[in-house]
């Protein structure tokens, strides 16, 4: 989902962004002046990035918020598997462990096209990860019901060999 | 969690097979089963011109059978049971085969063609003695012949078509024993000649017909008689006095007896010692054995005798065989190094001699039994049935063995396990491969037809052939799953064998004891035998071996031998004949640098010897002699006793013998308890976990000790057969004891409950089987054991630190706190044999393997027998495979071993791990053998034989193909993609 959006914005060239600052060391061509009738030009273009900037924030809150929507299909799914081990609930189990952990690897990248100098990008980011998070843990409780995390003491003992014994005593009835 | 993941696995996978078979084809490919009838006793030879020529014989093993003459191969065969054994056959009519048995309580008639039961009859005798059966061939009433049995002084006369009793006789004189029984030709009289009390002779005339007395006379005879009597002719017997050196010929004519006393010396010139007269029924010849010779003798007119024939190595004499008026034949058997001489003497005189060479591990030869045939020329032929010392049968004819018959085999009294040798590397040669390849896929092939049902009824045939000769099975070598092995057997006559589980072909077997018979060792037996060297890590290069322990006498007191046999060969590596008695062999779970297993022989002073001598197994048990202790179980005494292990014996100094200190005893109160069984776990078992996991998560450990013993004990009036007490008074108390401190860690007493009792104790529980005289019906006990010293360990983090103690050793002194679960059951069967299936790793869950009274063996879930079973289990129990409570164990007929087959008079069943954790191999004994492998949670580790190889192979094959297609087409359309 959040790749589409991002497609969307795969490219984008800033004609806008004609400033000195870009190629500091080329010149002006001759017969070229920076002058007063260009300030309108440049107005108007601070308006359409302030336009911009607000569109990446939104974009951003929304990128950021997607995960619900998947937090609740998960949940959903996971009533519906039960609380018996098998293919369908593993698989449901292991995807809703899966997601949660693909989508904070990838982080950075979900939010590369909203980066704006003017865009803080630091609240989407926290509730991306918060929100996945909460995935993360919805996956985790699943697994405990379905008790395949090792949290009893049986988990732990099952496979430990008897103990050595010390003494041996052997014998019977002798023979006749 | 893998594990964890694997428990699942298994348990959906056990879950889907509460109750598994095998097919029908399936049948023959893991398992064998062969039929054997024991050491032969009586024959009786059926040699009509038309038919089948067969012989009838009974055994030891109270089996009777019929066997074809040509091949050896039983035509039929009958087990009777235990106490009813065979002590007379005959042939009647020419179509019945009539047994007596049980003391001569029980007369049977067979048909002799297909062995089918024509009629039994029980004479009702009530003190069974020695009796014996006489068919008369001539008392005819209309088409019916009359057999006549004797017993002490009574006789019955049973009709052979119906089986019933025509008449009886009961001569109701005190004392007196009926010796011989005859019939003159064509007379209605019969006369019978008895003993009483040693010092009368008596003659019975009886009419045949009717069973009335007619007349009757006694003698006093001169000598004291013994019971030895042969028959001579029809009106004359010969007698053994009871200090064996005098004849009495005993001539009894028209109502009167004479006896004559006739000296042995006077006959044979150097006769000493003690003479046996050998039963003959002949024209005037008897023979007569003495400790140096065999001599024939023939009775002439009155009181003559003459010694016609002499034999002069004591050899073995058949039963006379009548050729025609005049001539009687006998067979002489003489054994020599690894030949046998085979002699017919006609009259005495020699009529044939011929050598045979026989292997050198049948032993010498124990019983003859003569037969003869007419040639083309019209002369005899003679063939000759011979027993040998390790039972087997063998045939002659015309100087040759026709055929030999293992039948030592019937009688296995111990089995162990060795390993084959390992494969050598390399040898495989390019066309071998290709062959095998091609063969391989033929067989595939066809398979595949199978399994799509296309194959006609030859290709099934095929299948079914392949599946039957597959050369793997059978290899000489180790196989990587542990299904190739090497069944070491003792049998009762002490001869080893050692069969291939592939087959259950003879791969050695050899006759130890003859090589040891010497002065100082008189007559030795084998007691038991033990693995001892059994190489896995240290000595891979040395062979494994076999250790045979046994007495050179009869007696507790008398020496002991050991024997160490090669397993892969039999080859004896070493003999000793011990300076002390054997009373018992502990194997001990100790090995020494070449991986020699330390046993101590126990004698009956109670002193313990160390084997192997070396100075690093001294070294070995040194170090660990203070954890060693020994118990004995006195089932006479009704006492359990320990003992531990100190320096230094009462009667020598050898630094390999030690003495023992009583420890501690537990002895039971014998007007109220007898021990009637103790078993203990098997010392070699694997036990792969110590915990139990409940369902809802909690653990309970297991009591897991290779130290506790079960011993069952019933009350004194119990401890006859069913029936024989009254449920008030019978008990039957379950203990289990630790062996190492004498302590009972649990008791529990089954009123109303008698034996016999079968167990079998394993990981924390024992099964055991018992009659419940209140329910009449027979039942089963679980107690599973679990340490409550250990239930705190529980904190989850504690575990993961690995901060507890649950491996650290234990101690039987540190008096773990026991818990017990116990559940009972009722059992349709009565029990033959219990044993329990035993993997490498102990994961596979557990089966028990019961012998049930049909002589089959039934393989019991565990599940079945477990404590937890409730009559409502919740829905986590039924998941976790809790079967739902029921009074009676399920016997499913699918899950029998044996299948449709039957192990006659069934002992023993014994279980071995293979390689493959899954998968087990059972190995049951009686008269026959049968061996199968079995997976007790079917085989989750491995592709079963069915799994189809091309199919798989077609399917990846499909596979790479499609996914080439779709890749080139995928091309091809992005290509055309970009050009547009």
């Amino acid at each position: 989902m959040e790749k589409g959006k991002a497609m969307a914005r795969r490219w984008a060239v800033d004609f806008s962004d004609s400033s000195s600052s870009s190629h500091p060391t080329v010149a002006d061509p001759p017969g070229f002046a920076r002058s007063a009738p260009d300030l309108d030009e440049t107005s108007g273009s601070r308006q359409k990035k302030d336009a911009e900037a607000a569109w990446k924030a939104q974009k951003a809150w929304e990128v950021a918020q997607a995960p619900f929507k998947n937090l609740l299909m998960m949940g959903f799914m996971m009533w519906m598997a039960g609380n018996t081990v098998h293919l369908f609930s593993m698989g449901i189990t292991f995807s809703a462990l899966w997601q949660p952990i693909s989508a904070l690897r990838s982080v950075g990248k979900v939010f590369e096209p909203y980066k704006d100098p003017k865009v803080d990008l630091n609240a989407p980011r926290l509730l991306f990860i918060a929100l996945n998070l909460g995935g993360l843990l919805l996956g985790m409780w699943k697994l405990n019901t379905l008790g395949l995390l090792p949290t009893h003491a049986s988990d732990w003992v099952f496979s430990l060999p008897p103990a050595k014994e010390v003494e041996f005593a052997g014998g019977g009835s002798p023979f006749y | 969690m893998e594990a964890r993941f694997l428990l699942g696995f298994l348990l959906l996978l056990s879950l889907s097979s509460f109750a598994f078979a095998i097919y029908e084809d399936q049948v023959g490919l893991a398992d064998w089963h062969k039929r054997y009838i024991g050491k032969v006793k009586h024959a009786v030879f059926h040699t009509q011109k038309t038919g089948r020529r067969r012989v009838v014989v009974s055994t030891e093993e109270n089996a009777i059978a019929s066997l074809d003459l040509r091949t050896g191969d039983i035509l039929w065969r009958h087990v009777l049971g235990k106490n009813d054994a065979v002590d007379q056959i005959g042939l009647s009519l020419g179509k019945y085969v009539l047994t007596l048995s049980s003391q001569g309580s029980v007369l049977r008639a067979w048909n002799l063609p297909d062995g089918q039961m024509v009629w039994e009859t029980d004479l009702q005798i009530s003190n069974p003695s020695n009796s014996f059966l006489h068919a008369l061939g001539n008392v005819k009433s209309g088409r019916d012949s009359l057999s006549l049995v004797c017993n002490g002084g009574s006789i019955r006369a049973v009709s052979s078509i119906d089986g019933l009793v025509v008449w009886k006789k009961d001569l109701s004189v005190d004392g007196l024993k009926l010796k011989h029984v005859f019939q003159p030709p064509e007379s209605d009289t019969i006369y019978a000649i008895g003993f009483i009390d040693s010092s009368l002779i008596a003659l019975y005339h009886i009419n045949a017909k009717t069973g009335e007395l007619l007349k009757h006379a006694t003698q006093a005879s001169s000598v004291d008689l013994s019971s030895e009597i042969s028959a001579i002719s029809s009106d004359s017997l010969v007698a053994l006095d009871t200090s064996r050196s005098n004849l009495l010929l005993i001539k009894f004519m028209a109502g009167t007896i004479t006896n004559h006393k006739l000296p042995l010396s006077d006959i044979v010139q150097d006769f000493s010692g003690l003479a046996e007269l050998i039963p003959t029924k002949s024209n005037d010849i008897f023979v007569v054995k003495t400790p140096s010779n065999v001599a024939f003798i023939k009775v002439k007119g009155d009181n003559e005798i003459e010694l016609i024939g002499k034999a002069d190595e004591a050899g073995i004499v058949s039963d006379s065989l009548t050729l025609s008026e005049e001539e009687q034949a006998f067979a002489v058997v003489h054994h020599s190094n690894n030949a046998i001489s085979f002699q017919v003497r006609i009259n005495g005189r020699e009529a044939l001699t011929e050598g045979i060479k026989i292997e050198d591990h049948r032993g010498h030869v124990k019983r003859v039994f003569l037969n003869n045939y007419v040639r083309t020329d019209k002369s005899h032929g003679f063939r000759a049935l011979i027993v040998m010392e390790d039972e087997s049968l063998l045939l002659m004819q015309q100087g040759e063995v026709v055929w030999s018959r293992e039948d030592g085999l019937a009688s296995i009294s111990d089995a162990v396990v060795a390993e084959l040798p390992v494969e050598k590397e390399g040898g495989v040669s390019v066309v071998e491969v290709e062959h095998t390849l091609l063969e391989w896929l033929k067989g595939h092939m066809l398979k595949l037809k199978g399994t799509l049902m296309l194959s006609t009824p030859d290709d099934m045939a095929a299948i079914q052939a392949m599946h039957l000769k597959s050369t793997e099975r059978n290899k000489m070598t180790r196989d990587h799953n542990g299904f190739r092995k090497l069944i070491i057997v003792l049998t009762r006559s002490g001869k080893v064998y050692a069969l291939h589980t592939g087959d259950g072909r003879i791969v050695w077997a050899h006759l130890l004891t003859p090589l040891l018979q010497s002065e100082s060792c008189p007559s030795p037996s084998v007691l038991t035998l033990r693995n001892w060297r059994v190489p896995h890590r240290k000595a891979l290069q040395e062979n494994p071996s076999i250790l045979l322990v046994g007495r050179c006498g009869a007696g507790p007191e008398s020496h002991g031998f050991l024997f160490i046999v090669d397993s892969y060969s039999g080859k004896v590596l070493e003999t000793q004949i011990l300076d002390h008695s054997i009373a018992e062999v502990v194997p001990l779970p100790l090995a020494d640098s070449s991986e020699q297993k330390l046993h101590l022989v126990i004698d009956d002073k109670l002193n313990a010897h160390l084997y192997p001598r070396g100075s690093d197994a001294l070294e070995v048990f040194v170090r660990e002699m203070a954890n060693m202790y020994y118990y004995k179980v006195e089932n006479a005494k009704e006492v359990i006793k320990g003992y531990a292990f100190k320096k230094g014996c009462s009667t020598g100094s050898s630094a390999y013998c030690f003495g023992t200190r009583e420890l501690w005893s537990v002895v039971f109160p014998s007007d109220s308890e007898r021990i009637v069984a103790a078993a203990r776990r098997k010392i070699n078992e694997v036990v792969h976990t110590q915990a139990k996991i409940m369902t809802n998560q909690d653990v309970m450990y297991k009591y897991i000790s290779k130290n506790i013993l079960f011993v069952a004990t019933v009350s004194p009036k119990a401890a006859g057969g069913i029936g024989s007490a009254a449920p008030d008074e019978a008990w039957l108390v379950a203990y289990l004891i630790d062996t190492v401190t004498g302590r009972i860690l649990h008791r529990v007493t089954h009123q109303g409950a008698q034996g016999p009792v079968h167990a079998v104790v394993s990981e924390n529980w024992v099964v055991y089987h018992y009659f419940n005289l209140r329910a009449h019906r027979y039942e089963m006990t679980v107690i599973e054991i679990y340490d409550q010293s250990r239930a705190d360990n529980k904190d989850v983090m504690k575990l993961v630190l690995g901060k507890h103690n649950l491996t650290a050793p234990i101690t039987s002194y540190s008096r773990p706190e026991i818990a017990t679960k116990s559940q009972s059951y009722f059992f349709t069967h009565s029990v033959k044999a219990i044993a329990v299936t035993t993997t490498a790793r102990g994961i596979t869950s557990k089966q028990i393997l019961i012998g049930t009274i049909g002589d089959q063996v039934l393989a019991l879930d565990k599940r079945y027998l477990d404590p937890r079973r409730t009559a409502n289990p919740s829905q986590e129990e039924k998941e976790e495979g809790i079967i739902p409570l029921t009074d009676t164990l399920p016997i499913i007929p699918q899950s029998y071993v044996t299948h449709t087959r039957q192990v006659g008079d069934l002992r023993g069943i014994m279980s071995f791990p293979a390689n493959l954790e899954s998968t087990t191999h059972v190995f049951s004994y009686g008269i026959d053998l049968f061996y199968t492998r079995i997976a007790p949670s079917r085989t989750y580790d491995s592709l079963t034989d069915e799994f189809s190889y091309v199919l798989l192979l077609i399917t990846v094959v499909v596979l790479i193909v499609a996914i080439l297609v779709t890749w080139a087409m995928s091309q091809k359309k992005d290509l055309q993609e970009k050009w547009r």
